[in-house]
Formats: C-alpha cells, sequence, structure tokens
C-alpha cells in the first residue's frame, strides 16, 4: 500500500472541508472492506483518508412517518439485528445477511455498500472500470462468466456490486449526499449509473460528497432472493428484490429489480406490468420471471444467468406474499 | 498533530493513553471523552509514522505506526502477537480473524491507526496463560485442524459465533464460520469443535 495521511474527524463538517473535488485524491474509509484491499492494489492511491465512523451523524437506524432512515455507517450486521427493519423491510435484511461473512458483515456498511468498485477482475487487473486494452473491450472475447447480461451493448460490462442496491430501487429509497456545499437527495435508481467512459464512476456521486444516509419508504411486501455458487464468502451470480403494493391479495403496483445481472440494479419493469393487478401464485411468478429477461443478451460464457435471473424473481414474489 | 512534537509525547497520544490507562471501562467511554474534547478538530496524521495506542486484550499498547499499516501488521510485526496468520491479506480468508468491540474482524482490513479507542481482542487473550478456551480445548479434542495455520482465526470465529448463537444447530455453525478458509478442509472437524464448545461452555459464560 502506498502511504498517506489519515484523518478522524468527530464532526461531519470537518469531515467534509476535507474531501477533494478531485477524483481519488482523498478517499472517505468507512469498512474499508473494499477501500483497503484496493489501496493494497495499488488501484487507488488516496493522498489523504478520512474516516468517517467516527461521526455520529452518519449513524443510526430511526422511523419517521415516511418509513426508515438509514445512517449511511450503519453495518450490514446492525440491518441484519434491526427488529423495525425485519419487521417491515425483510428484502433489505436477506440482503445484508447475503453479504460475504460475518466478519465482513461487522465491518461493512451501508454507505460503502453503495459506493464499492465493481468486482470486475479486468477492473481489479488494472484495465479500468470499462475493461479496455488498446482501445479493445476485453469482456465480450474474454473471461465473462460473471458479467452482465443485461444493458450489456458496451461500454460497460461489469455487474453492479452493490447487495443493498436492487433493493433499495425495488422500495423506491432516497439517498442523501452531502458535500460542503450542502446536501442533495437522489433516488435509488438514480444513484446507479452506467459509465460511458473511464472518467464516470458507477455512482451518481462526486468526489467530494459523501452518503449520508438513506430514507426508506414502508408500506410494501417485499422480498429478496439471491442465488449463489457457494453458501458464504461468495459474490452473488443473480439477486432479485421485489416490492408488492397490495390490496388484499391483489398486486395494485410492484417493482421488480435485478441485482448482478447488469451495470446497475436492472429494473424489470416488464415484469412489473405483469403482476400489475394479480395475486401471486407460482403461475404469475414464473411469468413475470420470464418476461423480466426477455431482453437478456447474455456473452459468451454466462447464459447460465438468465435463468437464475428468473428463479431468483420467482422465489422472491413467492416469499414477499407468504405468511 | 503536530510533527514537532517527540513520538510518544504528543497531546492527542498522550490524551488517549492517559484515557485507556485512568479508567478500566474502556472503548465507549474513551471515545466520549474524545470527542467532548476540542483537540477532536480535524488533524491529519501521518504519512510519517505516529505514535498510537491500542488496547489489546485488555491492556493498552503504545506503538508507532505509518497510517497505512494494517492492525494485522501492527500486532504480528511491532506488538508480538503473531496467533492471527496473514494469509490472503484481502479480507477473505479468515486467518487474521480478530475481535474488536465484540465482533469479529479481518484485522488485514483494519487500519491500525483506525483500531485507536476499541477493543481489540486476540487469540492470546482467549484464555489465561497455560491454560486452554473451552473452544481452543474443543478443536484439539475434535481434531479440528491440519497444518493449524488457520486455526487461531478459525477458533476467534468460533468464539465470536458462539458469543452470539450459545446454542447453534450444526446448519447455523456452517453458516457461522462462513467467513474462514481452510485449505487442508479440516471443516467437518471444526464444526464438531464448536458444537462440542458449546455444549462445554452452556451454562457458564467464558469471558
Amino acid at each position: 500500500m502506498e502511504n498517506f495521511a489519515y484523518a478522524s474527524p468527530a464532526t461531519l463538517q470537518e469531515a467534509l472541508g476535507l474531501l477533494s473535488t478531485k477524483p481519488g485524491e482523498v478517499q472517505p474509509l468507512a469498512g474499508g472492506t473494499d477501500l483497503i484491499s484496493m489501496m493494497k492494489e495499488h488501484l487507488v492511491t488516496p493522498r489523504l483518508i478520512v474516516n468517517i465512523k467516527q461521526i455520529k451523524e452518519l449513524g443510526g437506524i430511526t422511523s419517521g412517518k415516511y418509513g426508515v432512515r438509514i445512517g449511511s455507517m450503519v453495518t450490514f450486521d446492525d440491518l441484519m439485528e434491526n427488529a423495525l427493519l425485519r419487521k417491515s423491510l425483510p428484502s433489505l435484511v436477506e440482503a445484508a445477511r447475503g453479504v460475504a461473512s460475518p466478519q465482513i458483515r461487522n465491518m461493512g456498511t451501508v454507505g460503502g455498500d453503495l459506493c464499492q468498485r465493481p468486482r470486475c477482475w479486468y477492473f481489479r487487473q488494472g484495465y479500468g472500470v470499462l475493461a479496455m486494452d488498446n482501445n479493445k473491450a476485453l469482456v465480450p472475447d474474454g473471461e465473462n462468466r460473471y458479467h452482465a447480461i443485461l444493458n450489456n451493448n458496451g461500454p460497460a460490462f461489469f455487474v453492479s456490486p452493490s447487495s443493498l442496491g436492487p433493493a433499495l430501487v425495488a422500495l423506491g429509497a432516497t439517498v442523501r449526499v452531502v458535500s460542503a456545499s450542502g446536501s442533495r437527495d437522489i433516488a435509488a435508481d438514480k444513484f446507479f449509473v452506467t459509465p460511458l467512459n473511464e472518467s464516470m464512476r458507477e455512482v451518481a456521486i462526486q468526489p467530494n460528497e459523501l452518503v449520508s444516509e438513506i430514507h426508506v419508504p414502508i408500506g410494501t411486501r417485499n422480498a429478496t432472493y439471491e442465488v449463489r455458487h457457494k453458501t458464504a464468502l461468495d459474490w452473488p451470480l443473480a439477486t432479485a428484490s421485489v416490492a408488492l403494493k397490495m390490496n388484499g391479495s391483489t398486486v395494485t403496483s410492484a417493482r421488480v429489480v435485478l441485482g448482478h445481472v447488469a451495470p446497475t440494479p436492472f429494473e424489470a419493469t416488464a415484469a412489473d406490468k405483469v403482476l400489475a393487478g394479480k395475486g401471486i401464485t407460482e403461475e404469475v411468478a414464473t411469468q413475470a420471471a420470464k418476461q423480466a429477461l426477455m431482453d437478456a443478451t447474455p456473452l459468451s460464457q454466462n447464459a447460465y444467468k438468465v435463468q437464475l435471473a428468473r428463479v431468483a424473481i420467482k422465489r422472491a414474489l413467492l416469499e414477499a406474499v407468504k405468511g | 498533530m503536530k510533527s514537532k512534537n517527540p513520538p510518544g509525547t504528543s497531546r492527542r497520544g498522550f490524551i488517549r493513553g492517559v484515557g485507556i490507562t485512568s479508567t478500566a471501562v474502556g472503548a465507549v467511554v474513551l471515545e466520549k471523552t474524545a470527542l467532548a474534547e476540542p483537540f477532536a478538530v480535524a488533524k491529519t496524521i501521518g504519512p510519517d509514522a505516529a505514535p498510537i495506542t491500542l488496547k489489546v486484550n485488555g491492556k493498552p499498547v503504545n506503538i508507532i505506526v505509518e497510517p497505512r499499516v494494517t492492525l494485522l501488521d501492527a500486532m504480528r510485526n511491532q506488538i508480538g502477537l503473531t496467533g492471527a496468520k496473514r494469509v490472503c491479506d484481502r479480507g477473505t480468508c479468515g486467518a487474521c480473524t480478530v475481535m474488536i468491540d465484540g465482533k469479529v474482524n479481518y484485522s488485514c482490513t483494519v487500519l491500525a491507526i483506525d483500531a485507536q479507542g476499541r477493543d481489540i481482542q486476540t487469540i492470546e487473550g482467549l484464555a489465561p496463560a497455560g491454560k486452554l478456551h473451552p473452544v481452543s480445548a474443543a478443536f484439539v479434542s475434535q481434531d479440528g485442524q491440519q497444518c493449524g495455520y488457520c486455526t487461531p482465526g478459525f477458533v476467534m470465529a468460533a468464539k465470536g459465533f458462539l458469543d452470539r448463537n450459545p446454542d447453534p444447530s450444526y446448519e447455523q455453525v456452517e453458516h457461522g464460520l462462513g467467513g474462514n478458509l481452510c485449505r487442508c478442509g479440516t471443516y467437518v472437524g471444526v464444526r464438531k469443535a464448536v458444537l462440542e464448545a458449546a455444549k462445554e461452555m452452556k451454562g457458564s459464560r467464558h469471558a
């Protein structure tokens, strides 16, 4: 790891004063589970690290009329153990439970989950987020078994690594970001973006901004289902998060969002249309899953993910209306 | 921190040191004190080595580290605690597992400077000298290791798991130890050991 200076401010204001508009120059440090490894690989070489875990304003889970406010320094473990979330937002709790391992869940934070960089192995080997070498895209003809099957006509082929992202998009959450000049709220579905060039990030946050908290509406039946190779210490191959507004047993509106299949959480609006006005049965869920993947364009090695994504949708829908 | 301060006598280091040695209550109290003090104004430390104080196995330890040094490397290279192992060094294999504020963490992925004011427990502090903690004893009796390199990490992960799940099922053990890898493949012995330790520890609260 390259050397750097370190600060651990106690207030948000002090932290924001230390951030820089120049990309990569100053890095906020939360759980460190992505950042420290990237620094060891020399993928980021910041001049200054700002530890933001001491900042009280960035912590806590509280409920209000609109739903739930979750501070960005809340850990996955905190999410899983929170009674309020277990009752109202099981899709978020399940998404947190799916994260790697107990150690990572104790360390990793909500803000870090949203802002972590893609796990694309070309990116991690230093070929950039678009995985280019001599103006040639490496993914289409390369090792692409874990890459995108949707919205993958270039230049981005990686999958969004966020575990909470699909659930937050489905739930209609809002991400609040702050900088020294103020704060702004970004709808979760606008927070994740597909970069068109190497200077763009995968999230709509500037280098001098921090995620301070997220706001999550309650009142839906919601669930997350994750398909993985291994039961622990593994990234999902496909996940589905669903949020259903119900009138009795009839869906009035649905949001189905897939994870790990596209450069952003993928909004399966075709599935939403199938579900509106219907009750959730195995047939309806299967039909919605089928429609959701109609536009899938798998690469040379990842056609298997299409069926996994369908299964994830079906199981998430059935889980959401269970009990 | 002003660089003209000689190592070990900086204001921050001094106050932190006093905070630790003058109270047995530990991390929470210390942090509250630190936040209330005017010196908490955002100061940058480093990139040169700076004095820090860590609370390891209940005792304050003063070391001088660059901000880039991980907790694992500080423990192994400077504090002389070599139980936690450096294997993947990327927060994946679990050989470096220690408890921080009662929760299992990968010490290879925590900066030593960031672990200040927190309660760090390592395998060395698990039982009094010459005695085995019930988890360690169960690893011996159930043959929960082969080459043994992953064992300290597994024992700490098991301790952290049992603290929160004193009466686990086999499946819960499987999932609860999911953050540690053993390339000798001793998982079956490890899981049996955790179940035996759970039985052994039931009724009595071990530290």
